[in-house]
């Protein structure tokens, strides 16, 4: 059982910092909403205004390393140019799509919005993050601000949710593979 | 004699909401910048070249950057601005929120290419 270094790459983009950070959105909502929906109870909220904050960093942390890996670790694979006589172009997955028109609108719709799309998330929970650390219990007073904070975790989870399920048909229509090969484990 | 009873009121004293409204409006630019930028380079070469900061990414990488030094360059000159302040809130949260729905539109291609 073996995995290319690719492959690895997109799995710790997709299925590592993504995925986990789609799971995290969910919790995130209904966290600020059962929070901020019911009368704050005074005697416990210290502990959990500073849960909130440092859950929405962590999920800030999980955005940035998406955007990241997958703009300057990925995409370059993906969009590697194939050499003029290349004849397979396994191993060029944009030039891949765009050979056939059954899978070309994956490229010219599905990773143009993604690779755009992808970047209102970190933009979006940064802010939420930073709002919930800075008014922390104060936020009972700020319904404005509360209001932000479940707008900017929703957006980011329909912003994140397009790039993830783009990010899936594309890795399985043209999938970035190559690199060396990693064993995991030895065969019979 | 008379028993005095002293009540003792529990003040609350609220931050004003200024570092919050420039958070908001600041990531509404930003994410504004994305889907300007994107749109730009797609309709012009030049900016496309212009944008070109790391070549493996090609303009991706120069859109991104440069949205995201606008935003934070937006986001701290309006904490420097409002960070004492309140503001209104509810018309900043309505423009911020303009400005992100656009973006998540306007970076879907059917639509940017009307541009």
């Amino acid at each position: 059982m073996e995995i290319t270094t690719r492959s690895l790459w997109t799995l710790i983009h997709g299925m590592g910092f993504g995925a986990l950070y789609l799971l995290a959105c969910s919790g995130a909502i209904v966290a600020i909403y059962q929070r901020y929906s019911t009368e704050p109870l005074p005697q416990n909220q210290a502990g959990r205004g500073r849960f909130l904050g440092i859950y929405l960093s962590i999920m800030a942390a999980l955005a940035w390393l998406t955007v990241l890996t997958g703009t300057y670790i990925i995409y370059p694979w993906y969009r590697a140019t194939p050499p003029k006589d290349t004849v397979s172009l396994g191993a060029y997955p944009r030039s891949l799509l765009l050979s056939h028109p059954t899978t070309s609108q994956w490229h010219l719709i599905g990773m143009e919005w993604k690779e755009h799309v992808a970047w209102l998330v970190p933009i979006a929970i940064t802010a939420a993050a930073f709002i919930a650390i800075r008014y922390a219990r104060d936020l009972k007073h700020h319904p404005q601000l509360r209001y932000a904070l479940l707008g900017f975790t929703a957006l980011s989870l329909f912003a994140a949710g397009i790039a993830g399920f783009f990010g899936a048909m594309l890795d399985k229509n043209a999938p970035v593979d190559g690199g060396q090969s990693i064993r995991l484990v030895q065969g019979e | 004699m008379s028993i005095k009873t002293n009540k003792v009121s529990e003040i609350s004293i609220s931050l004003p909401n200024g570092s919050g409204a420039a958070a908001i409006l600041s990531a509404g630019i930003g994410s504004g910048a994305v889907a300007a930028f994107a749109i730009a380079a797609d309709k012009s070469a030049f900016v496309k070249n212009l944008f070109v900061f790391y070549k493996p990414t090609g303009a991706l990488s120069g859109e991104t950057t440069v949205a995201i030094l606008l935003w934070l360059a937006a986001w701290a000159i309006l904490e420097w601005r409002w960070r004492k302040r309140t503001v209104s809130l509810r018309r900043i949260n309505v423009i911020a929120f303009a400005f992100l729905g656009l973006s998540v539109l306007l970076t879907f291609p059917p639509i940017g290419d009307l541009f």
